[in-house]
């Protein structure tokens, strides 16, 4: 009786696509190697015959190289100990040489095997033909082909769950590439077929002389993008749904509790002249719904557009060749800039992405730079809202510094953490234009995450202010503190509590500044060491767990003394 | 013939992997993605300034960083 079914394969394959075909469980696909850095479980069927489905993250060979690759082997050797498994080898069909190397050393243990060969329908187009058939009889394991992203032989695949064997392929390891040549030769017919213009176009993006000028061109492109979709759907959609319908409904609200009562300082918050400011106010029912809802949420949307499609056309990769150097001076290597883009969008898919990373020390300096430089959308959407009417001018001098930071830290990290620092090396997957279907739905599982995740803490963020003024506990921190923000940062007293509340989301903190009539200076350095002083709790959760408390410690220290340096220095120069 | 490393061959040019100097480690980096002696490999580029050499063995594109393609002996 089969109880867990593991999907392994080579990364890129499209594992987490059948998983997701399979399941019903949304996880996140995209089109480069290690996307799937944690294994993740679904199940099918009902009742007593409930199979548990695993998607394993891919794996080129069983001696692991990096630690996304020790959780499959780990997860392998479990099942194998258990004996109540099978697994599903997806094979991409437009590769078979390189991925039966795999699906080899898969069929010496003790575990049964389906091999999905997947990606059939792009083997055909290049001029691939397969016989499965053949490849069946050779491996004495079933084959089914599949089109995970269509849903093709997914049926198919499920029925052959049961008809799952141990390999019954003997072969000396020694000469195991032999061995997969000889079935290659025997299974696989290719048409020569000329270069496509695609590959041609796709060359031509990481040529040096042509791939630089493209990839900061995309950068650049990308960066106004995301504030057009960001600020047009603000200025169109979100400011005029609350200023037009939902502004009306809280006044009545308001004048229904009555003024200087605390329920309406906790839901309305403080009235301006009469009126319902929605970056100013601090209720829960209004700027508490206004910063997730109004001011971050289309941010959110174009970050996770453009990303989604970045990631699904397959650029990132290319996008990593090319900046390897530039990664090398902060002690990675090109690979890093993965982690580093989904860090823009929140610091903690980030930090988890750095399990592509070969080396704990890579992964330290990785997490610690990200968490340390790198704003999250949610408070780059608020900097925006805060800084964005002084354009340039307020704008540059944040984001610049933070570049800066990023740069001075990585080098730095990178003379003081001893240890290997590997060299980039990675397949490059073939451009593949982003699937619809598949990117809509990704692109919704991240925002249902941020609604899931982050709202909650928002609105308990603005309900805990409320509470911690009206005892009196912000004044008293400020007392305390405040002397030491205006001394070294030249900001006044009450900026004290955006700092303390920081640590619970980053883009509220940004928001509790816009009350206090901060000069563009003072919100800069505000801005800055809001971003650098410590991460926000989800991301401390997760830097705990993937660091150890040990550098969890070191990464926390590095990181405020470095936000006391920098906001220190900002306070001289500006 | 004539043996290069991958990183002084020309882009565009073809040839025969004849040896990896390296440790076992390096060896079976490079195996898992197909490359060991007796493959048939093509340059693709290199990238300025000692960046990573881009290669094609048989379907695959890889790009490799500049001290492991050096240990990559190539017959063309």
């Amino acid at each position: 009786m089969i109880k867990k079914v593991l999907l392994m394969g080579n990364p890129n394959v499209g594992k987490s696509v059948i998983f997701s075909r399979l399941t019903g469980v949304k996880v996140i696909a995209s089109n480069y190697p290690g996307t799937t850095v944690e294994f993740c479980r679904g199940c099918i069927g009902s009742g007593t015959r409930k199979i548990d489905i695993v998607d394993v993250p891919g794996t080129y060979g069983l001696q692991p190289i990096s630690s996304a690759e020790q959780v499959a082997v780990s997860i392998l050797e479990k099942a194998i100990e258990d004996k109540d498994s099978i697994i599903v080898n997806v094979v991409d069909a437009t590769n078979l040489e390189r991925n039966l190397n795999l699906t080899l050393q898969l069929l010496k243990k003790d575990i049964p095997v389906v091999i999905a060969l997947n990606l059939w329908d792009e083997a055909k187009h290049t001029g691939i033909s397969i016989d499965a058939e053949a490849l069946e009889k050779i491996l004495g394991v079933p084959v089914v082909t599949t089109v995970a992203i269509t849903g093709e032989g997914i049926k198919e695949l499920v029925a052959h769950f049961g008809k799952a064997k141990p390999g019954a392929f003997d072969y000396d390891e020694e000469e195991r590439w032999h061995e997969v040549g000889r079935i290659v030769g025997r299974v696989q017919n290719i048409q020569h077929k000329h270069h496509t213009i695609g590959e041609r176009l796709g060359d031509l993006t990481i040529h040096p002389w042509t791939g630089l000028p493209i990839a900061l061109l995309a950068l650049v492109g990308l960066f106004f993008f995301i504030r057009l979709i960001g600020e047009g759907l603000i200025s169109l959609v979100t400011e005029p749904i609350f200023e037009n319908i939902w502004a009306p409904i809280m006044m009545r609200l308001s004048a229904l509790l009555g003024p200087d009562n605390f329920l309406h300082k906790i839901l309305i918050g403080q009235l301006f002249e009469g009126s319902i400011d929605f970056g100013q106010s601090f209720g829960i029912l209004t700027t508490g719904l206004y910063v997730p809802f109004g001011a971050v949420l289309p941010y959110i949307f174009a970050f996770y557009l453009t990303l989604s499609i970045l990631e699904d056309s397959g650029y990132l990769p290319r996008l990593a060749i090319l900046l390897d150097n530039a990664l090398h001076m902060i002690g990675l290597h090109g690979m890093a800039i993965i982690p580093m883009f989904l860090a823009c969008g929140c610091n903690v898919p980030g930090v988890m992405a750095t399990r592509v990373l070969e080396t704990k020390r890579e992964r330290f300096i990785a997490a610690t730079l990200m968490s340390i430089s790198i704003p999250c959308m949610a408070q780059t959407a608020m900097v925006f809202g805060l800084l964005g009417k002084y354009g340039v001018r307020g704008l540059f001098p944040v984001f610049a510094t933070l570049f800066i930071v990023w740069l001075a830290a990585g080098n730095l990290l990178r003379i003081l953490v001893r240890g290997e620092s590997p060299e980039i090396f990675t397949e490059i997957p073939a451009y593949r234009l982003p699937h619809f279907a598949t990117l809509l739905k990704k692109i919704w599982m991240r925002i249902y995450w941020f609604l899931h995740e982050a709202v909650p803490f928002v609105l308990a963020g603005v309900f805990f202010v409320n509470l911690l003024y009206a005892f009196g506990v912000i004044s008293a921190a400020s007392e305390v503190i405040g002397p030491l923000t205006v001394k070294v940062f030249g900001l006044p007293f009450q900026a004290v509590a955006a700092l303390l509340i920081g640590f619970l989301r980053k883009d509220l903190a940004v928001g509790m500044l816009a009350p206090l009539g901060l000069s563009v200076k003072q919100l800069i350095i505000a801005c800055v060491v809001l971003t650098m002083t410590f991460p926000c709790i989800a991301t401390f959760a997760v830097l705990l767990r993937e660091l150890g408390v040990l550098d969890m410690l070191k990464a926390a220290a590095i990181m405020i003394g470095s936000a006391f340096l920098v906001g220190g220095l900002l306070n001289l120069i500006l | 013939m004539a043996t290069y490393s991958l990183t002084d061959m020309e882009s565009g040019q073809k040839g025969k992997v004849v040896s990896i100097q390296g440790g076992q480690g390096l060896h079976a980096r490079l195996d898992a993605l197909g490359i060991r002696p007796g493959v048939s490999i093509t340059k693709i580029s290199g990238q300025i300034m000692r960046g990573p050499i881009i290669v094609r063995v048989g379907a695959t594109r890889i790009a490799i960083g500049f001290g492991m393609a050096r240990r990559v002996e190539v017959e063309v």
